[in-house]
């Protein structure tokens, strides 16, 4: 029942190894077996019977859909008609969305069947999930340790096998880095792929919705499914959606830039440089060309990120304020207090902590100073990452410094754990596609991951190459 | 006031007008802008601002922004941004208006207004940008919690800022006048300040005349009429001199206007205004507004006052005070261009307009679009005059009423009705029948000479000849007489 491809689940179900409703019982004891994980917020038991059964129906009389057999979990930013979505928030306390997002829309259209609901940062804001509300996720490698974050959740579900696949989403690494925390694939396309519509905003020029997955190829799937133009996200690009699944083999010699200071990093740990410099040298070994590029801008990324990311946040969480829906303190006593005491009981130290940060970037006597210089630098990281994709066909990084880090090691110093998006905030800076994809474990056995960032709209290339990348060259390394 | 003190003062004055546009549906949102539903009706989860939720873009909005921008001379801005204005309110769900800031849609337009002199006066349009409504928050009598109506929010406005280049109160009632005037012929907004369609803020400052640096300004808000703002801007300006006078310094204010005393109390400083903290809109992408659109926008302009004056007094030489009252309401204008169309008695027209037709509408308080004649009917009246069939008094005073009640008939059937027209056809038909008997003199003479029965024929010739329009009796009766004399 370790199912790693739904190639192989359909193989199995066609021969009637397996059913739907094998493996929505198959998930549902494993996410019992392994309750003390936390990886699920809430579990849709009977719907994902109900729905599986359904599935198999389809199936059997040859009507189902491309996702039919994926038993799928969403991160609780996820709007789903008639579910709770609180975001791992207390502000959200009692909310149920009254629509269905149209990434989340299009799968169940695809007869993908949704199991339940996922634990992750409150409001996507950390890289630990250790700002949820509902307490941490384990990390399934070591259980002392973090998954990562923000998706953190969705990342340990798919590695213990609570579900098949995740949907996540990605401001600045939030599924990238849990994927490499918990030995999965994780996607971030390029921004605008996907409809935004029905997930809750925290950075709205940076947010995308991404998958969690043990292979690229479903990755490719997912993103085909979900990706495309909509008339409630007039941000969402019109581009086609290509068939992406369809077209993973690599063809001729690739460019790869890496950039030198990546490696040079003093917080690099030895294991993850190590997957690096290997994967540089059997890439190197099979004919591509990976060179070393100078990014003049490294040491901005993180300020920048979180200067736009705080100010996006502090204007899209006004709308909790305890007046229209979720939690409203008793303790209120006029409008005022209503606001503070609502707000300042519903939302976690780090929510609280950006909320206020956005707001000081964005007054009027700072504005010039911080939102608008930094909206100037990601233009320049935008133009140097872009100008550094038309030279290669990609860039490859780590996707974090290190392996998952323990429980507690970084929750007091908000820094220390920014830092720890240095990697990813690169491609949601530029809004270009970047993949992470395991490369081997560290001494202590836990994952690594490695990402390859490609050019926008071009995630057919990024998965091709990332497919390659981990069937050929990063097994033997 | 002495008029001294006052007269060694100059009044600098800026308005904000807000106009609420009719639109169907909402500026970012497809619910309905219906107005007088029932609370919380004309919602979905967008315009609640639910989690997960994004604005659309109406495309409606900014051709009626752009439409009042042509209309006002401005330059159109082809690369908008749209902006978050951040603040707290219950009645605002998603905790900010999505608004412009840096880029408003329209900019550096004009007006032209008539001062007290009689002179024409340009009123400069600083700019004109695009924004939602926000809800209502209904404080019950005898209620301690406050009520929020959502309907409101995200209904679309504009809002149109002018220079500070009017003078004094009778210039900004001409530049509301104006600029109501265009919003309803261009049919974007019912210019209702009673009922809050139109609103109106007013920037105030005084100084010594002569001076060039402007005094500490005042806003002043809550005008729900025309009237309410030059009252509150005599008021205002007669409190800053007083203590200007008195040797004190104005300070920086939002004052508020209470109708009932006329007088303005301070609402809140300036020091302690909102930080706003404006910035560009990511759930929207820019809006190019690009020449190809602003050309089909005015394809689809109808006439404004301006043009329709000129015409009037130019084309149509009516005198400038008749095209002054015709263009008063687009409904009127275009009521008249149409009489216009049926008879080229222009002057005759506009007495008919401002005389009868207006009275009409005045004692009834109808509107024009609930006026039973047809500007067909109108002109067919002018023209029964003009031709000396009836005199204007008969028109006016008994056609016209006639008509009102039968709206169904023709001028000409009323004035039948009254036996109006009598005298004029009796002569006609006279001279048919004279025709008729003068070509056929046998007959005639067998008639006389006693068949009785040839009067049917003769008859039948008269009804031919008169497309059977005459009175049988009338006709019989006449053509027996000519018989008998002939």
């Amino acid at each position: 029942m370790r199912y790693r491809s739904l190639r192989a689940i359909r193989t199995d179900i066609a021969a009637g190894n397996t059913s739907c409703s094998d493996l929505v019982r198959f998930y549902l004891q494993n996410i019992q077996d392994n309750a003390h994980l936390n990886a699920f917020l809430e579990v849709f038991a009977d719907e994902a019977l109900t729905q599986a059964e359904a599935v198999d129906a389809k199936i059997r009389n040859g009507s189902a859909g491309k996702l039919a057999g994926m038993v799928i979990g969403l991160k609780d930013v996820l709007a789903y008609k008639d579910h709770t979505l609180q975001s791992s928030s207390q502000i959200l306390n009692g909310f149920k969305s009254l629509f269905t997002g149209t990434a989340v829309q299009r799968l169940l259209n695809e007869d993908a069947i949704i199991i339940g609901r996922q634990n992750c940062d409150e409001f996507a804001m950390g890289a630990s999930n250790e700002n949820s509300s509902f307490g941490n996720v384990l990390n399934a490698a070591d259980n002392s340790k973090v998954p990562g974050g923000s998706s953190g959740g969705s990342a340990v579900a798919v590695q213990a096998d609570l579900c098949f696949a995740s949907i996540g989403s990605d401001t600045g690494g939030s599924v990238r880095q849990p994927a490499a925390f918990c030995g999965v694939v994780g996607l971030k396309p390029t921004y605008s792929r996907i409809s935004r519509y029905g997930l809750v905003a925290y950075a709205s020029s940076f947010d995308q919705i991404g998958t969690l997955t043990h292979s690229v190829e479903d990755a490719a799937l997912l993103l085909e499914v979900m990706a495309g133009a909509d008339e409630f996200d007039s941000t969402a690009s019109q581009r086609e959606v290509p068939a992406y699944s369809q077209h993973l083999e690599v063809s001729g010699k690739k460019k790869i830039g890496y950039i030198k200071d990546t490696l040079e990093s003093p917080g690099l740990q030895p294991e993850v440089k190590a997957a690096m410099e290997n994967a540089i040298e059997a890439l190197k070994a099979e004919g591509h060309t990976v060179e070393a590029v100078d990014f003049p801008y490294l040491a901005y990324m993180v300020p920048t990120y979180y200067i736009l990311t705080t100010a996006e946040a502090s204007s899209n969480l006004s709308r909790f304020d305890g007046v229209k829906y979720g939690h409203r303190s008793e303790q209120a006593t006029d409008l005022n207090s209503l606001y503070k005491k609502s707000r300042a009981e519903g939302f976690g130290e780090e929510v609280q902590r950006r909320i206020m940060l956005g707001t000081f970037v964005l007054s009027a006597s700072y504005y010039d100073a911080y939102y608008t210089k930094a909206q100037k630098v990601r233009r320049l990281i935008k133009e140097k990452t872009d100008e550094l994709l038309s030279r290669f066909d990609f860039l490859i990084l780590p996707t974090a410094p290190t392996t998952a880090f323990s429980i507690g090691e970084n929750a007091k110093d908000p820094l220390a754990m920014y830092l720890a998006d240095i990697f990813t905030v690169q491609a949601s800076l530029a809004g270009v596609p970047a993949i992470s994809v395991p490369a081997g474990t560290d001494a202590t056995n836990l994952p690594i991951g490695l990402q390859l960032i490609g050019r926008s709209f071009e995630e057919q290339e990024l998965f091709a190459f990332s497919k390659y990348l981990t069937d050929n060259i990063l097994v033997s390394t | 006031m002495e008029s001294a003190i006052r007269d060694k003062y100059q009044a600098v004055i800026g308005l904000e007008v807000h106009a609420q546009l009719l639109t169907e549906s909402k500026a970012y949102s497809s619910d309905s802008t219906e107005y007088g539903t029932l609370p919380n009706t004309n919602l979905s989860v967008i315009t609640l601002g639910h989690p997960g939720t994004l604005p659309r873009i109406n495309k409606k909005v900014v051709e009626m922004a752009v439409k009042m921008g042509l209309a006002t001379n401005c330059q159109i801005t082809e690369n908008n941004v749209y902006a978050r204005k951040n603040y707290f309110y219950p009645d605002l769900p998603k905790g900010y208006q999505i608004t412009q800031d840096k880029t408003p849609i329209c900019t550096k337009g004009y007006i032209e207004v008539k001062n007290n002199e009689g002179e024409e006066k340009r009123i400069g349009i600083t700019r004109i940008h695009m924004e939602e409504d926000a809800g209502k928050s209904m404080h019950l009598a005898g209620e301690t919690e406050t009520l929020v109506d959502f309907n409101r929010a995200g209904v679309p406005l504009i809002e149109i800022v002018s220079e500070p280049d009017i003078r004094d109160s009778d210039e900004a009632y001409a530049y509301l006048t104006q600029i109501k005037k265009l919003v309803q012929y261009l049919d974007i907004c019912d210019g209702n300040m009673e009922e809050g369609s139109l609103r109106c803020d007013a920037n105030i400052s005084v100084m010594l005349k002569g001076a060039t640096k402007f005094g500490t300004k005042v806003e002043v808000k809550n005008m729900n009429s025309f009237r309410n703002v030059q009252r509150a801007i005599e008021h205002e300006i007669e409190r800053q001199i007083e203590i200007l006078e008195n040797g004190g310094e104005i300070d920086s204010q939002t004052r508020n206007f209470d109708a009932n005393t006329g007088s303005t109390t301070a609402m809140r400083s300036k020091e302690t205004l909102n930080d706003y903290r404006y910035f560009p809109e990511p759930d929207l992408p820019p809006l190019v507004v690009s020449e190809a659109w602003i050309a089909r926008i005015k394809e689809d302009m109808p006439h404004l006052p301006q043009y329709l004056h000129q015409k009037f007094t130019e084309e149509f030489e009516l005198p400038e005070y008749d095209a002054q009252v015709l263009t008063d309401s687009k409904e009127i204008a275009l009521f008249f261009e149409e009489i216009c169309e049926h008879t080229n008695k222009y002057k005759a027209a506009s007495n008919w307009m401002m005389g009868p037709i207006k009275s009409y509408l005045n004692e009834l308080t109808l509107h024009i679009d609930d006026f039973p004649l047809t500007p067909n009917q109108i002109a067919g009246l002018i023209e029964m005059v003009e031709k000396g069939k009836v005199n204007y008094n008969a028109a006016s005073k008994q056609i016209f009423p006639h008509l009102l009640e039968y709206p169904g008939k023709s001028p000409l059937e009323a004035a039948d009705d009254l036996h109006l027209l009598q005298s004029t056809d009796e002569n006609a038909l006279q001279e048919i029948i004279t025709a008729v008997v003068a070509s056929n003199p046998a007959k005639v003479a067998e008639y006389k000479a006693g068949k009785q029965s040839l009067l049917g024929m003769f008859m039948g010739d008269v009804m031919k000849k008169t497309q059977g329009k005459a009175d049988p009796k009338i006709a019989n009766e006449l053509l027996r007489k000519t018989l008998e004399n002939a």
